[in-house]
C-alpha cells in the first residue's frame, strides 16, 4: 500500500527526518511512537504532501504510484486520508458541506454518518468554529468516512479526547480500518474479508489507549528522524511506559 | 476619486408607458433585472415596483395590507406625507439630496399596515435603459406596529450602458415589534456613478435586516445608511457582500445608533477587492444602556486592488458594549491545505473559502435569488485567482 524509501525531509534549514525507510502492507495498521519533536507529525505532513516540507532525498510510492512530488489534491483522490489535530476554521463552510464535498461521488448519507459519531447536530455550524477536543476528532473521522480513503494516517487520535469520546473514536477508527465485517447468511466472514477494499493505517499514538480499540499489528519508535525497534506495538508501548525513550537512544548510538 | 459632474446626465425627458405584464420587457432588460434579483415571472412576491429612468412603468400589489405606490401618488394621497418625508436624510445634505428634492422622477412608497405579516417578499426594480441618463428617485418604506415584509430591491443599468448616474433617497420606518428586511443587490457597469442616501428609525422591539450585495462593477458608488434605533429592545442587522473588481470605486458603510436601553445592532462586512478600491466603513453609537453593538469589516484582497477598512465605535454612556474586528488580508495557506488535503484542487479550495467568506448564506434569500448571487459570484472569481 505505502512505501517509503530513504526519505530525507527539510523544514527550512533542519533536517528533521533523515533517512526512512517504511513498507505499510495492504490492511496493515502501523503504530508510529515517538517523543515530542522526533518528527512523527513531519512524516504524516510530508506524506500528505503539504508545503514548508521539503523532500531533499528518497521517494514515497503509494498504490503503486510514485507520489513524492505529486500535489495535496491527488494524494487525496489517489485515497490518502489524513486525520488532522489543529484544523483551521473556515467560516461560512458548514460540516454538512465540507462533508458533502469528501465525497466526491455526492451519494454519501450525511445524516447518517454524522448520528454515527454524534456529529448530526454540528452539521450546520461552520467547520471547526469552537470544536472541542473531542468534537475536532470526531468531525475529522466524519469527513474521512465520506472520503472513503484507502490510507488512513492519524495524528494523535487520543489527544484532548475524555474516555467516552475515545471509545466513540476507537471503534469508528477500527471501522475505517476493517469495514464492517460481519457474519451474514450469504457470504462468510472470509469471503467478506477477501472481497473488501483494502484499507491501511499508520497512526501516532503517545499514549496508546488506541490500541484497545483496533489490531495493530507492527509497530516502530521515530526517535530524532531516525526509525528504530519495530515490534509490536503492546510491547514498545510496555517498554516505553517502563523505561521512556533512553533505551532508543542507547540502540541508536 | 473624480468629482462627479451632475451636468453631464440627462435628468429629463425618457418616462416610457406602463408595462402591464413583465414578461414584455425586453429580454436583454430582464436578463440584468434578474441579476438585481427581480423575478419578471413575479411567483412569490407580494408586489412588484418597476421604473425605468425617469418614470414608473409597473406598480402592483397582490397581498391585502400591502400598500405599493409611486412615490408622486403617495405624496398626493397623504399630503405630502408629512413625518416621514425628507424627515430621515437631509435634503440640504449634499448636491444629490438636493438634485433630487428639486426634480424627483419616482421611486417606491410601501407601506405595510398594523400588524399584516407579508408572506413573500416584495420586489422593487430602479432600472436605468437611456445613455447618460441621471435618475432621481425617493423611496419610503412604512412598517407599521407587528408588521412584517421582506423588501427586495434590485438597482441595475442596462448591459450596454455606456454611462448613468443613480441618485436614491430612501427612508425608512421601522414600528413597534414590526420587521423590515430590506435586500439590495446593486447590478451596476463600469460606467455608473451611484449617491444613495439612506436614513431610518425604529421604535420599540422593531427589528431591521439590511442585506446588500454589490458584485459587479460599478465606476464610483458611495453609500452610508444609517439606522437609528430609538425604542427599547429595538435591533439593527447590517450584512455587506461587496467585490471591487479592476475599475471599481467602492465607498460603503453602515452606521448604528443605539439610542435606547436593550438595544443591539450589528455591522457585518465582508470585502473583496479584485482589481478595485473599497473603503469599507461602518459606525455603531451607543447612547444608551444597556446597549451592544458589534461590527465586523472583512476584507481580502484577491488580484490586486486596495481595501481601507474605517471601523468606528462611540459609547457616550456608562455600561455600553461595543465591539469591533477588522481584518485585511489573503486566504490562509492552511485553509487551502487543509481543503487540498480532503481532495479539492487549489482553485476548488480557494473558491470554497471564498464563497464561505462572502457567506450569503446568513441573508436568508429566496432561493432563485440565492442561485443567481452564486452564479454572479463564480462569474468574478474569474478576476480573483
Amino acid at each position: 500500500m505505502l512505501r517509503i524509501e530513504d526519505l530525507h525531509v527539510m523544514i527550512g534549514e533542519k533536517e528533521v527526518l533523515s533517512g526512512i525507510n517504511l513498507h505499510i502492507a495492504e490492511n496493515e495498521t502501523f503504530i508510529l511512537f515517538g517523543p515530542n519533536g522526533s518528527g512523527k507529525t513531519t512524516l504524516l505532513m510530508t506524506l500528505m504532501g503539504f508545503g514548508n516540507y521539503t523532500i531533499t532525498k528518497g521517494r514515497i510510492l503509494f498504490r503503486g504510484q510514485d507520489i513524492t512530488h505529486a500535489p495535496v489534491y491527488e494524494r487525496a483522490r489517489l485515497g490518502l486520508g489524513m486525520s488532522f489535530q489543529r484544523p483551521p476554521t473556515i467560516h461560512g463552510l458548514t460540516t454538512r458541506q465540507l462533508v458533502t464535498l469528501c465525497d466526491r461521488g455526492g451519494a454519501t448519507d450525511v445524516e447518517g454518518l454524522a448520528r454515527s459519531v454524534h456529529m448530526d447536530t454540528f452539521l450546520e455550524r461552520d467547520i471547526n468554529a469552537g470544536f472541542s477536543g473531542g468534537e475536532i476528532k470526531r468531525s475529522e473521522l466524519l469527513q474521512l468516512m465520506a472520503q472513503k480513503p484507502y490510507m488512513l494516517l492519524f495524528d494523535e487520535p487520543e489527544s484532548g479526547v475524555d474516555l467516552e469520546n475515545m471509545k466513540l473514536i476507537g471503534t469508528t477508527v477500527r471501522g475505517l480500518l476493517t469495514g464492517s465485517i460481519a457474519p451474514k447468511p450469504e457470504t462468510s466472514m472470509k469471503e467478506q474479508r477477501v472481497k473488501k477494499r483494502p484499507v491501511s493505517g499508520l497512526i501516532i499514538t503517545h499514549t496508546g489507549y488506541i490500541l484497545e480499540y483496533l489490531n495493530a499489528d507492527r509497530g516502530q519508535v521515530l526517535y530524532n528522524g531516525h526509525l528504530c525497534c519495530e515490534a509490536n506495538p503492546r510491547d514498545i508501548l510496555d517498554h516505553i511506559t517502563k523505561y521512556g525513550y533512553q533505551e532508543c537512544v542507547r540502540c541508536l548510538q | 476619486m473624480d468629482k462627479i459632474d451632475l451636468g453631464a446626465f440627462r435628468f429629463n425627458g425618457s418616462v416610457l408607458s406602463e408595462i402591464p405584464d413583465l414578461r414584455q420587457l425586453d429580454p436583454s432588460d430582464r436578463a440584468d433585472m434578474l441579476m438585481a434579483g427581480v423575478d419578471v415571472e413575479e411567483r412569490e412576491r407580494s408586489g412588484t415596483y418597476l421604473q425605468v429612468d425617469h418614470g414608473e412603468v409597473h406598480c402592483q400589489s397582490h397581498q391585502p395590507g400591502l400598500e405599493l405606490l409611486d412615490i408622486k401618488q403617495a405624496l398626493a394621497k397623504y399630503d405630502g406625507l408629512p413625518g416621514h418625508f425628507w424627515t430621515q436624510v437631509d435634503a440640504d445634505k449634499d448636491e444629490f439630496t438636493r438634485a433630487t428634492a428639486q426634480n424627483l422622477h419616482g421611486g417606491y412608497f410601501i407601506r405595510v399596515a398594523k400588524g399584516a405579516k407579508i408572506p413573500e417578499p416584495v420586489q422593487s426594480c430602479l432600472f436605468l435603459k437611456g445613455d447618460m441618463i441621471g435618475q432621481n428617485v425617493h423611496n419610503v418604506v412604512i412598517v407599521e406596529d407587528d408588521a412584517e415584509v421582506h423588501v427586495i430591491t434590485g438597482c441595475s443599468v442596462a448591459h450596454d450602458s455606456k454611462g448613468a448616474a443613480h441618485l436614491g433617497i430612501s427612508e425608512f420606518f421601522v414600528g413597534k415589534n414590526a420587521k423590515l428586511t430590506f435586500t439590495m443587490v446593486h447590478n451596476w457597469a463600469d460606467s455608473t456613478v451611484v449617491r444613495p442616501r439612506t436614513g431610518g428609525v425604529v421604535e420599540a422591539g422593531g427589528a431591521f435586516v439590511n442585506n446588500y450585495v454589490l458584485l459587479k462593477p460599478v465606476k464610483d458608488l458611495q453609500s452610508y445608511p444609517a439606522i437609528r434605533l430609538n425604542g427599547q429592545g429595538a435591533v439593527a442587522r447590517f450584512n455587506s457582500v461587496i467585490v471591487a473588481p479592476k475599475g471599481s470605486y467602492v465607498d460603503s458603510g453602515s452606521r448604528i445608533e443605539l439610542n435606547a436601553p436593550d438595544t443591539r445592532g450589528e455591522i457585518i462586512a465582508r470585502t473583496i477587492a479584485s482589481g478595485g478600491t473599497i473603503v469599507s466603513r461602518g459606525f455603531i453609537g451607543g447612547n444608551a444602556a444597556p446597549a451592544k453593538g458589534h461590527l465586523e469589516c472583512k476584507g481580502l484582497i484577491l488580484g490586486g486592488g486596495v481595501i481601507h477598512a474605517v471601523p468606528e465605535l462611540l459609547g457616550t454612556t456608562d455600561g455600553v458594549e461595543l465591539s469591533h474586528e477588522a481584518a485585511v488580508g489573503k486566504i490562509a495557506q492552511e485553509e487551502i491545505e487543509y481543503l487540498m488535503a480532503r481532495g479539492l484542487d487549489e482553485t476548488e479550495a480557494t473558491s470554497t473559502i471564498v464563497r464561505g467568506f462572502l457567506n450569503v448564506d446568513i441573508m436568508g434569500l429566496p432561493k432563485e435569488l440565492k442561485d443567481v448571487i452564486d452564479a454572479t459570484i463564480a462569474e468574478s472569481e474569474k478576476e480573483m485567482f
